[in-house]
């Protein structure tokens, strides 16, 4: 790095080449914070007992999925409500790859995850340039209906096709986690079954978000944006309307079927109703309250959504008016139901720019410290 | 032949319900540019509170009073959810709604409960007979209701001074504002009309028989009707809900001839019809284009 690319010091916001300001961390802070994270990610296995560890496998997944509806709908601005239904479609990819070929249901007996995670993202993606089309000549809320629409044929589709789903109240194993035939979630020397599924998680969720990252700041994403500003603006400007949405849905479907087929490795099971459009309201939920746009917010909103059950179950304790008894009001599930409702509202309301909004908000009040601004 | 026209008829008498419902979705879309995901959770509040106040106060008297209710609730609704987020796009606003809707119906379902509920509808599963056919009384009822609500409806739009107003926002906002019209009262009279519609639409769809909280999914079905007749469009709306009312009891006939697409075809046919459609028509069948300027 030359001296007229370094960031001067204490100017962070003072760029002094383009290629610094497009660069994957901006800022000396940018790289220490994420080195310090990989670092935390590292030794938190020894730190947290195995429930929590499962817990935290499961956000990063989420997380993978949330990136994937950031890039369509933060950045593309194209609303999504269809992607629990990629979700699916990864999930069943996987698990036909890699399911026992003597089974109750269909599988192709390939448990290398190097084969599955690809083929579901690819399977998804294709999905996801079939519905393109759709998206290229709608716009806006027409389009949010038209994937709702997807979720309801997607989810009669995995219903009614047990040969390959298993059937409802049923389902099918999820995909086998295994590198080369060397299994990467067994209890096994040394370590757990969830420290490694966490280390795993971690690491796929550092590779894919990294990559969005990269993608976010390329000339694709740059067409992303200019395409969820205006998009008749961009259109005149020269960017390809039809080829940047189908590569936004086809990207987004991509992760949504990596996240789908490692989604339920964690328990171990795929029924076909998990597919349902809450799922989808949900990731919605991760991305809004997150912050739309960014992908830290996504990742941020992943974790928060997907850790809300368990901080209910907490709050539980401090507020003894909730019921964990599923026939008493007002119980757990319906104070999280709720909640995701009432959140959404809330940060739309107050923080549009949500979780990662309240984190620009306390860095800007102590950089000017004690003064206001 | 028979079973083609009785599907015909009790699709006209299931799309009447769509229609009621579809027409809620379209006043607020015509008013504010924002398509209400908070609809499934009025109706449910409609025919929650249809089925309790028809225990004492039986059917006929339970309807009227559970539609102004309704209102209500869509009217606060609308007050704290949807005003403050004036000028946002109608993205955020949807996705407001959609949270709405998610809270709502919980509190909604606690009062469903575990037991088995009815509106407690004059009907039930009794038939008519004209001739060879056999028709459903309740069908009958929806349509009936739903001719002279929309009839009624047309009429206000047509001739009061408030519809005049409504017509005047739904053209251009500013304009209607700069002549005297209290854009704001449409705001809150589109959401009141929507969710009395909601209410008497949700009520017709559950008749016959019992419900559960799952009866929102029914609602849903307005989305692909309006996308259907276009977002914009008040007798696209109507012929919409008839057309996928009428397409899914042809599919719920007809099924057994392609048992390949599997059990409940009916349940997704207005998604494929709606899909279609637009493959065609991206405005839907009577939409207005929209003109955008950079």
């Amino acid at each position: 790095m030359t001296a007229a690319t370094r960031a001067p010091r204490g100017r962070p916001l003072l760029f002094t080449s383009y290629a610094r300001e497009m660069s994957l961390f901006p800022t000396t802070t940018r790289r220490v914070a994420f080195g310090a994270l990989l670092a935390v990610t590292a030794v938190l296995p020894f730190v947290l007992a195995d429930p929590e560890l499962q817990l935290l496998a499961t956000c990063c997944v989420a997380a993978i999925g949330a990136i994937g509806l950031g890039l369509v709908t933060g950045y593309a601005g194209q609303v999504s409500l269809g992607h629990a239904f990629f979700l699916g479609v990864g999930a069943y990819t996987a698990s036909v790859v890699s399911g026992d070929p003597d089974g109750r249901t269909l599988g192709l007996g390939v448990t290398n995850i190097l084969v599955w995670l690809p083929a579901a993202g690819i399977v998804a993606g294709l999905a996801g340039v079939l519905v393109a089309p759709l998206a290229t000549r709608l716009r806006g809320l027409y389009l949010a209906i038209v994937t709702l629409g997807l979720v309801f044929i997607g989810q009669h589709v995995f219903n009614e096709w047990s040969a390959v789903t298993g059937g409802v109240g049923v389902g099918r194993p999820a995909p086998t986690l295994e590198l080369f035939g060397y299994p990467l979630a067994t209890t096994g020397p040394g370590y757990t079954r969830d420290q490694k599924l966490f280390w795993l998680m971690a690491a796929l969720l550092v590779v894919f978000a990294l990559a969005a990252r990269n993608l976010a700041r390329s000339r694709v994403g740059r067409a992303f944006t200019a395409i969820r500003d205006r998009d008749i603006a961009a259109g005149v400007i020269g960017v390809d309307l039809p080829r940047y949405k189908t590569i936004a849905f086809a990207v987004s479907s991509f992760y949504a079927g990596c996240a789908g087929a490692l989604l339920f490795t964690v328990t171990g099971f795929v029924d076909p109703s998990s597919f349902s459009l809450l799922l989808s309201v949900q990731y919605i939920a991760m991305v809004l309250i997150g912050g739309a746009g960014t992908i830290s917010g996504a990742i941020a909103g992943a974790f928060f959504i997907t850790l809300l059950p368990r901080i209910i179950r907490e709050l539980q304790h401090v507020l003894p008016f909730i019921s964990t008894d599923a026939n008493e009001v007002p119980n757990v599930l319906q104070v999280e139901s709720i909640l995701y409702g009432v959140l959404i509202i809330v940060f739309l309301i107050f923080e549009p720019r949500g979780l990662f909004g309240l984190w620009v908000r306390a860095r800007n009040y102590w950089k000017s410290w004690p003064f206001s601004y | 032949m028979t079973a083609l026209v009785e599907g015909l008829l009790r699709g006209v008498g299931v799309g009447s319900g769509y229609a009621l419902l579809a027409l809620g979705f379209v006043i607020i879309y015509k008013a504010t540019r924002v398509i209400s995901f908070a609809q499934p959770a009025l109706m449910l509040a409609g025919v929650v509170l249809v089925s309790h106040l028809a225990e004492p106060l039986g059917f006929w008297l339970a309807l009227p009073l559970a539609a102004p209710l309704t209102a209500l609730l869509a009217l606060g609704i609308e007050r704290g959810a949807v005003r403050p987020m004036v000028g946002r796009p109608a993205f955020v606003v949807a996705i407001i709604t959609l949270g709405v809707d998610v809270a709502v119906r919980v509190v909604v379902n606690a009062f469903i409960g575990l037991d088995v509920r009815s509106v407690h509808d004059p009907w039930g599963l009794s038939t008519v007979q004209f001739g060879p056919l056999r028709v459903e009384q309740r069908h009958i009822a929806a349509f009936v209701a739903a001719t002279l609500l929309v009839a009624a409806l047309f009429a206000f739009f047509r001739r009061s001074r408030m519809g005049l107003a409504m017509r005047a926002a739904a053209d251009d906002q500013e304009a209607a504002l700069a002549q005297g019209v209290s854009v704001g009262a449409v705001f809150a009279l589109s959401w009141a009309l929507a969710g009395a519609l909601a209410a008497v639409g949700g009520t017709f769809a559950a008749a016959g028989g019992s419900f559960d909280g799952t009866l929102w999914l029914t609602a849903l079905v307005a989305l692909p009707v309006i996308i259907l007749g276009g977002l914009d469009s008040l007798p696209g709306a109507v012929v919409g809900g008839l057309a996928v009312g009428v397409a899914q009891e042809l599919a719920a006939t007809y099924q057994n001839h392609a048992p390949w697409l599997g059990g409940n075809v009916s349940v997704i046919t207005p998604y494929v019809l709606m899909l279609l459609v637009l493959l065609v028509r991206p405005y839907g069948l009577f939409g207005t284009r929209e003109v955008e300027r950079v």
